[in-house]
């Protein structure tokens, strides 16, 4: 590639072969990448879950800021002026306006390039649920059990495969101890490991979560009811080894869909919760015994329901709830605000109020902006605690 | 055919000298570019880790792929000097930046602040600076890499405040008031003031009077007074604090000169290419192209750029200056002045027009016009962005009796504003160290005073 005569002298010129070998800027590119985790923390609550958003491979796309390293900063100027070199006279203009909108730079803390970075959807739950150092989920005392072998002791006769050598082997040195010239292993001192059968609580869970997507529901509502539903999915898969999904959408009628369909879906119509409920209570009955499974319910809409749905939706709730370990309501709404003002009372509030006072452990909560999801998840879960403490 | 580099660099070195160049040894080494970047982002071939290298570093990176930076060689003073030239450099440019190498090498033994700052700090800094690295590693090991950072992110937040007019090697702030020592008491013309009938009589001295307040003066060097007076700094930290000063003791000139510096290097390389008589026709084409790409005032197509290009200014009126006063005085100005001087002194009304230089006004939506402007303006605008390292001027002011810090942002005579969200975060790195309540004065955009803590 080179010609003869560009390579240079080696006296003067030494190639310093070592320098190949700091890649000090990278190690440092390293360190910052890792202290970004460490503030996705706090982008990740403002983020909406959109369909998009979760890849296949269980990872999850970020927007993130590179981070600035701080020092005493000129203030920028509200006019910038600067020196500039080529063809211009006074009053020429170099470039015309640029929309740049009301917000401005005021704030000064963000802007820079953004990066995406790509997060592994365990990492962020991990960190999510960390930080909001919920509680483990208790689990169904007493009724819950399920037959698990587990090693527990040894005996003389066994199959191979169960042999325990180490045991064995101090066996035949104890029996050597007192033994002049005995051989080296006897029948005698094999040792296996025995199985015995134990009753063990069972780790299995249900979770049935339900949203109304109907007409009354505007994007940014079923946005943070997805939000709300995807983050409590993930976060509950990591508390119970077998954890069984129930995603239903419900208008007037109730659809049970999988959960790769369920984040997509919209829909038109009126609302009729008992439709969901109902579907809810089936699915229970079909699949999930309340004896053997911890039974979840979460339910998010906007707090509208038809009035003459009324009685029907009081029952079915009520039975459904009283088959659950918890069932959760959270009202979402557009308003921006970040906590909701639930006294008002929507119709679906209500409802849920009623089995509250009934002692049937549930909860109402009320967001309006992506950052209370978080909140409210911790609401929950922190209530669930108090009630089964 | 058949010459090589070391050959050509023997002869420039050789006609260099002839024409009155003096400079200490350069050793001169290749190496791949990726490193050539690295050189960049750093500062110094090996410099302690920090993450905020690495966002430089990313920068970097995108700028290089989107073909925006294509770095030829850096120098480091020093005796002898290092250079580093690119080794995907042609031979043809390769020259050119040899007898570039040779301009800087002879900038650095002979301008004064080069001169004071490399008796300061030693004419090892390549070699300093990799031992600074390697002690830093070893805190890390020490201490652990969140604590030595938390000290590096306060440490080289203030790199640029420190106070070159005082030595490297300070002495801590005498405790006591002199009896004769205070100027204010041997100052005869107080005295006669404070005698005037009617003026009241100077309170007698007692003990509290006695003791100096800390710093006795504003303190500009945050980074010394930080390390020495901190309540309850430690060694290690002080010693961290201490090399980011030293390093940047190294950096002040760099920054202070880069127009001069980098214009005397491009004066002295397109020169050296044109007298020299022993370069093939093709290998000078090649190298004057090189050096057109490198002092070009802005990007090929474009009618106008909206920043200046050092290399561009410097050497214009450097051109000016050899024309205009001679070799002798173009010698002298090179030893004696720095970019403020030279461009206040040297930078005419005529060689701006010629330059096509212009003073633009960016409004709110974005819209960029050039306004009317004096050869005055240009000055203070091209030199504004350099001022004080850079950065508004901040000075410690008090250490209170509970140990807490009072900083003033010195806006009367810097006269440009301090951005007040930086400096709440730069308030926040300094506490880890300080650990005690750090405050900083200043005035918000409608001049009123402003108070910033933390915590």
């Amino acid at each position: 590639m080179t010609p003869e005569n560009h390579v240079l002298s080696a006296r003067a010129y030494s190639r310093e072969r070592w320098l190949e070998l700091f890649q000090r800027g990278a190690r440092d590119l390293l360190r910052h990448n890792e202290k970004i985790r460490d503030a996705v923390r706090e982008e990740i609550k403002r983020m909406p879950i959109e369909k998009n958003a979760s890849s296949p491979h269980g990872t999850l796309r970020v927007p993130v800021h590179f981070m600035e390293h701080y020092r005493f900063k000129l203030l920028k100027e509200a006019e910038r002026v600067g020196t500039g070199q080529g063809e211009g006279k006074p009053g020429d203009q170099l470039r015309p306006a640029t929309k740049r909108q009301g917000k401005g730079e005021g704030g000064g803390e963000k802007g820079g390039i953004t990066v995406e970075m790509e997060f592994s959807i365990d990492d962020l739950i991990d960190w999510l649920w960390e930080e909001l150092k919920l509680p483990n989920l208790k689990q169904k005392q007493g009724k819950v059990t399920k037959d698990e072998y587990t090693r527990e002791g040894w005996s003389r006769r066994g199959v191979r495969s169960r042999l325990d050598r180490r045991r064995t082997v101090k066996e035949a040195i104890k029996r050597r101890s007192v033994q002049k010239d005995g051989p080296a292993f006897t029948n005698d001192d094999l040792r296996f490991r025995e199985l015995q059968v134990r009753k063990r609580p069972s780790t299995q869970a249900v979770v049935i979560l339900a949203i109304d997507v109907s007409s009354s529901m505007s994007d940014e509502e079923r946005a943070l009811a997805k939000t709300f539903i995807y983050w409590t999915i993930q976060g509950l898969r990591r508390q119970y080894a077998h954890l069984e999904i129930v995603l239903i959408a419900h208008t007037v009628e109730a659809i049970e869909f999988p959960e790769d369909q369920f984040f997509s879906i919209t829909a038109d119509g009126g609302t009729k919760a008992s439709s969901a409920f109902i579907l809810a209570n089936t699915i229970i009955e079909d699949r999930f015994n309340p004896a053997i499974f911890n039974i979840y319910f979460f339910y998010a809409s906007d707090g509208d329901n038809f009035q003459d749905d009324r009685k029907d939706a009081a029952e079915s709730l009520e039975k459904l709830a009283r088959t659950a370990n918890f069932s959760g309501y959270l009202q979402t709404s557009d308003s921006g605000n970040k906590k909701l003002d639930l006294n008002v009372r929507s119709e679906t509030a209500t409802l849920f109020e009623r089995l509250k006072n009934q002692g049937i452990p549930s909860a109402c909560y009320g967001i309006g902006s992506q950052e209370a999801v978080f909140e409210a998840i911790r609401a929950f879960f922190t209530h669930q605690e108090e009630i089964e403490d | 055919m058949g010459h090589t580099l070391k050959e050509y660099t023997e002869r420039l070195e050789v006609l260099a000298a002839e024409k009155g160049l003096d400079y200490y040894p350069v050793d001169f080494g290749a190496v791949p570019p990726n490193f050539m970047m690295e050189i960049e982002v750093y500062g110094l071939p090996i410099r302690m880790l920090h993450w905020s290298f690495g966002v430089r570093y990313i920068y970097h990176l995108i700028q290089r792929r989107m073909g925006h930076s294509r770095i030829f060689e850096v120098v480091y003073p020093g005796n002898p000097g290092h250079a580093y030239l690119a080794d995907t450099n042609s031979l043809a440019e390769n020259i050119l930046v040899t007898a570039h190498v040779l301009g800087h090498a002879d900038f650095s033994k002979n301008n004064a602040l080069f001169k004071r700052s490399q008796e300061q700090v030693g004419y090892h800094i390549v070699e300093q600076a990799a031992a600074h690295a390697k002690y830093i590693d070893e805190l890390v090991m020490r201490y652990g890499r969140v604590r030595v950072e938390q000290v590096l992110d306060a440490a080289l937040a203030l790199e640029q405040h420190i106070d070159m007019q005082k030595p490297l090697v300070r002495k801590k702030y005498p405790t006591e008031r002199e009896k004769k020592g205070d100027p204010r008491e041997e100052n005869v013309f107080r005295e006669r003031f404070e005698k005037l009938p009617g003026e009241n009589p100077p309170k007698t001295e007692n003990a509290e009077q006695k003791r100096l307040p800390t710093p006795p003066n504003p303190e500009r060097d945050l980074l010394w007074f930080v390390a020495n007076y901190g309540p309850e700094t430690m060694d290690w930290e002080q010693d961290i604090f201490l090399m980011v000063r030293e390093e940047s003791f190294y950096f002040k000139p760099i920054f202070d000169c880069q127009i001069m510096n980098e214009g005397w290097a491009s004066y002295w390389h397109a020169r050296l290419m044109r007298e020299a008589d022993f370069l093939p026709n093709d290998i000078y084409v090649d190298a004057v192209r090189a050096h057109s790409a490198v002092v070009r005032p802005y990007a090929g197509e474009k009618e106008a750029a909206l920043n200046l290009n050092p290399y561009h200014v410097g050497f214009a009126l450097w051109e000016h200056i050899f024309k205009e006063y001679g070799e002798k005085d173009a010698f002298r100005v090179r030893a004696n002045d720095d970019d403020f001087s030279f461009v206040r002194n040297y930078l005419t009304k005529d060689l701006a027009d010629a330059l096509k230089l212009f003073i633009y006004k960016e409004k709110e939506d974005g819209s960029i016009i050039v306004v009317d402007s004096d050869i005055g303006d240009i000055h203070e605008h091209i030199l504004k962005k350099k001022y004080n390292f850079g950065c508004p001027r901040v000075y410690a002011d008090r250490i209170h009796e509970d140990g807490s810090l009072e900083l003033v942002h010195d806006h009367k005579t810097d006269g440009r504003g301090l951005d007040p969200n930086y400096a709440a975060h730069v308030l926040k790195y300094m506490h880890t160290l300080w650990r005690r309540p750090i405050v900083l004065q200043t005035i918000d955009d409608k001049k009123k005073t402003k108070t910033i803590s933390c915590p």
